[in-house]
Formats: structure tokens, sequence, C-alpha cells
């Protein structure tokens, strides 16, 4: 748990989200911390993927204040595309650019945005590919791709925007088994190399050896949190116990 | 019929160039209006989608040849007549490119939008989510990937609005149609003329489908 505790990331200020009549979202309060690995658990339709979808407003809260660095992202007149560049994002399903070969999914945002020159971009763009192990894919379409080599690339992609935090939106759960750990592997080496990372997942294993804090949620409400070892050994709260033990 | 091709050939040749000029002119303008009102209905606005819906409902609740009479003798009425101070004329050409344009525009604003609902919102998602601009998303993520699906449509749109031009005949564009009208008169030969110009209409028509066949393969490697 090596984490640098001192500058707050990601300040979560009682937010709520509701749609429509569907409030998903309740009362959530949290703060994430630099190089921290928070990993948020619950049952489905506990608000897990929603929460995660505020953090960058690809969902606009409806109550509440998040902030990002200590501006409050929440605010109109807050330049949301500029934020979400230092905010990378891991899909369920990958999302990986159909028209677009794999360099050019990693070098489109980069170059789009004057970053870098396009050669600088495509430079980083392949060493973020040798990080995940994917260097002869460059040219390839996603549609040639396994589903764990699509997730690798969709990680990679976000990295070549040099962002300061990432999120991970159930990143295994639309995998086949035999490909799950490639994709944790590479999430655990960002881990270790000090990025802040929020994680919904349902990777039990993977949550108690790299996380520094687990956050149980259900019912829009954060239930419980805790050191993983705290919250999945030793829950509290009869409804973590409830859901742990389904799980298990 | 020979004596038709020979005496007339040239004249419904020239004919046949008028309505390809017509139907592009129209065309250009249709794909700008259908863009246009097209995005206007997939953007996250109420007042936008509206405009778009009920634009898209007047013209397809329209005749062509009511629109065709509307624009030509209703618009410059309403501005030189009962407005008053306007001296407005619109040539044949000019009412028959507006009144296509409008009413292909209509249909290809539709197949437009549905074209980038069917393009999986993951992808806008995963794009924003890089910081990338909606717009800058839409033109080289979405849209893409939507023209893929849409050309098959689009095609189509394009050979209905060519057959369409034969509608403005009644305003007196002299296309093909209105040609064929004089000819027939000329020689009193009905059966000859509009066989001749059926087979001219197929012609170009299957050469469109054909190409436009090719281009679909074309843009379907590497999917």
């Amino acid at each position: 748990m090596g984490a640098d505790r001192g500058k707050v990331k990601i300040r979560v200020k009682n937010l709520k989200k509701s749609f429509g009549d569907l409030e998903v979202l309740k009362d959530i309060s949290t703060d994430v911390t630099e190089g921290e690995v928070v990993v948020v658990i619950g049952p489905s339709g506990s608000g897990k993927s929603t929460l995660l979808r505020c953090l960058n407003r690809l969902e606009e809260v409806s109550g509440g204040s998040v902030e990002i660095d200590g501006v409050d992202i929440t605010a109109k007149k807050v330049n949301i595309n500029k934020v979400r560049e230092n905010i990378g994002m891991v899909f369920q399903h990958f999302n990986l650019f159909q028209n677009l070969n794999v360099i050019d999914n990693m070098t489109l945002a980069p170059a789009q945005l004057k970053k870098c020159t396009p050669e600088e971009a495509k430079k980083r763009a392949m060493e973020m590919l040798s990080r995940v192990g994917l260097v002869e894919k460059a040219e390839s379409f996603p549609s040639q791709l396994s589903g764990g080599q699509k997730q690798r690339v969709a990680i990679a992609r976000a990295l070549c925007m040099q962002p300061g935090i990432m999120l991970f939106d159930e990143p295994t759960s639309a995998l086949d088994p035999e490909m799950v750990g490639e994709v944790l592997q590479v999430m655990k080496a960002l881990a270790s190399d000090g990025m802040t990372m929020v994680i919904v997942t349902h990777e039990m294993g993977f949550a108690r050896e790299v996380s520094d804090r687990v956050l149980f949620m259900d019912g829009g409400y954060i239930v419980e949190e805790g050191t993983p070892d705290e919250l999945l050994l030793h829950p509290k709260e009869p409804r973590t116990i409830d859901f742990l033990n389904k799980v298990l | 019929m020979v004596k038709i091709i020979t005496e007339y050939g040239g004249l419904l040749l020239t004919a046949m160039g008028r309505t390809l000029l017509l139907a592009l002119l129209g065309l250009f303008f249709a794909c700008i209006i259908g863009l246009i009102f097209g995005m206007l209905s997939v953007l996250k606005n109420r007042v936008c989608n509206v405009i778009a819906q009920v634009f898209v409902d007047v013209i397809r609740g329209v005749p062509m040849i009511v629109l065709a009479f509307f624009i030509y003798f209703g618009m410059p009425y309403l501005f030189n007549t009962i407005i008053g101070g306007f001296n407005i004329i619109l040539s044949a050409l000019q009412a028959g490119t507006i009144c296509l344009a409008l009413n292909c525009g209509a249909y290809m604003s539709e197949i437009i939008r549905a074209g980038i609902q069917s393009v999986d919102v993951g992808q806008m998602e995963a794009a924003r989510s890089l910081g990338l601009s909606y717009f800058v998303s839409m033109r080289k993520v979405v849209l893409p990937q939507a023209i893929r699906t849409m050309i098959p449509s689009i095609i189509n749109q394009f050979i209905i609005t060519l057959k369409d031009t034969s509608i403005l005949s009644v305003i007196g564009f002299p296309e093909l149609v209105n040609t064929a009208k004089n000819v027939q008169a000329n020689t009193f030969m009905a059966f000859q003329t509009w066989a001749i110009v059926g087979v001219m209409y197929l012609i170009v028509i299957t050469i469109l489908s054909r190409s436009a066949k090719m281009v679909e393969r074309r843009l379907n490697v590497g999917r």
C-alpha cells in the first residue's frame, strides 16, 4: 500500500444522481488520494458504474460535487474536455474505435488535441503498446483482436493521454475467463507505478491483492469501506456480509 | 423508332443531361440539408430535435408535385404580391433544385439520423472520455462508422431522387419527360417515344446502382 497519502485527487461530496424518478446515487462522499487504488464492489444496480461515470461527467450529476485536483468539475463553466484529458477511462465493452486500427485508436486524441506532434504521438503509442505487450498488433483493426487484447489496447489508448487518474468500469466482465489474467496484470503494473485508480470490478482476488481501499455500495449508498482485509475478510455490515457470501 | 432516334436522339440526350444536372444539384443540397437536420435530430437538445422532426414531417407529408407548385408559383406570389416589395422570379431549374433538395433532404436526414443512432453509444463515450469534443468525436469516430451502414439507403434515395426529377416536368423544366412529351406530340409515336425514354432511365440508373455497389464493397474492406 505504498501510496503517497496526502494530495486529494478526487473528492466526492454528497453526490446524487437520478435518472428520471430513479435515484441511483443517494448521498455519496469519499476522497481518493494520489496514488491510491480504490476498488468499488456491490450488487448490480447499486450505482457503482454510475458513480464512476460521474467522476468524468459522462453522467451529469443531480446534486453534490465532484472535485478533481481541487476543481469542482460539476460547475457549468468548467471545460469538461480539458478535465477529461487528465482522466483515462476503460469500459466494460472496450469501445475501441471500430473504424480505426490500433495505432490510430491510440493517437487520435493526442493528435487532435495537439498534445504533441503526430510523430511523438505515434512514438508514445508504440511505447504504450509494448507496455501491454501488443506491439505486433499496431496495424490490426479492433475486429481482429481477442477480447483481452482489445482491453489492453483500450488501457494503452487511455494512457497515451498521460492521465493522472484512471477509471475502470468492470474491465474484465466481458472477457472470456482465460483472458482476465492478462488484463489484470496490466492493471497491476499500472497500480505499482503509482497511478491513481478507481476500479469497479467483481474480481475479489484482484481487489485484495492490488487495492488500498474497497468500497461496498448498495442501493445508492456507500454501505461500508475499508482496507481489502477489513472489508473482504471481516465485513461488519449485514448487507456486505450477505453480498460477499453470494459472490465468494 | 429509328426515326425518333435519328431525329430526336440528340434532343433526348440533352434532356437527359438536364435531368442529371437537376438531380446532381438537388442531391448536392439534399446532402447538406440532410446532414444538418440529421445532426439536429441526434443532438441532446429538445428544440433542435423538434425543429428536425417538424421539417421531416412537413416535407414527408406533402406530395412533391404540390411542393413543386408551391415553390415555383406560390413563393414568388407570396413575396411579390401578398407581402409585396419583392421581385422574385425563380427559374424552373432553381425551383426544381430547391424542391428536390428539400424533398430528398428530409429523407436523407432520416437516413443519417438512423445511421448515427446505429453506432454503439460506447464509441461516442470513449471518444468523449479522452477529452475530444462532441463534434470531433462525431466527425472522426461516429460518422465514419455510420456512413457504412447508411450507404445502401443513401444510394436508394439517390435513385429515387433521380426518378423524381420527372415530376418537375410539371413546372416546365425541360428535363427528359417534358422533352419526350414534345417529341410524342410532334411524331405521334407514343409507344416508341416512351419506350426509348424508359430505356434511357433504365441505363442511367443501372450504371448508378452498379457503381454504387462497387463503392460499397470498397468501403467494407477492413471491417
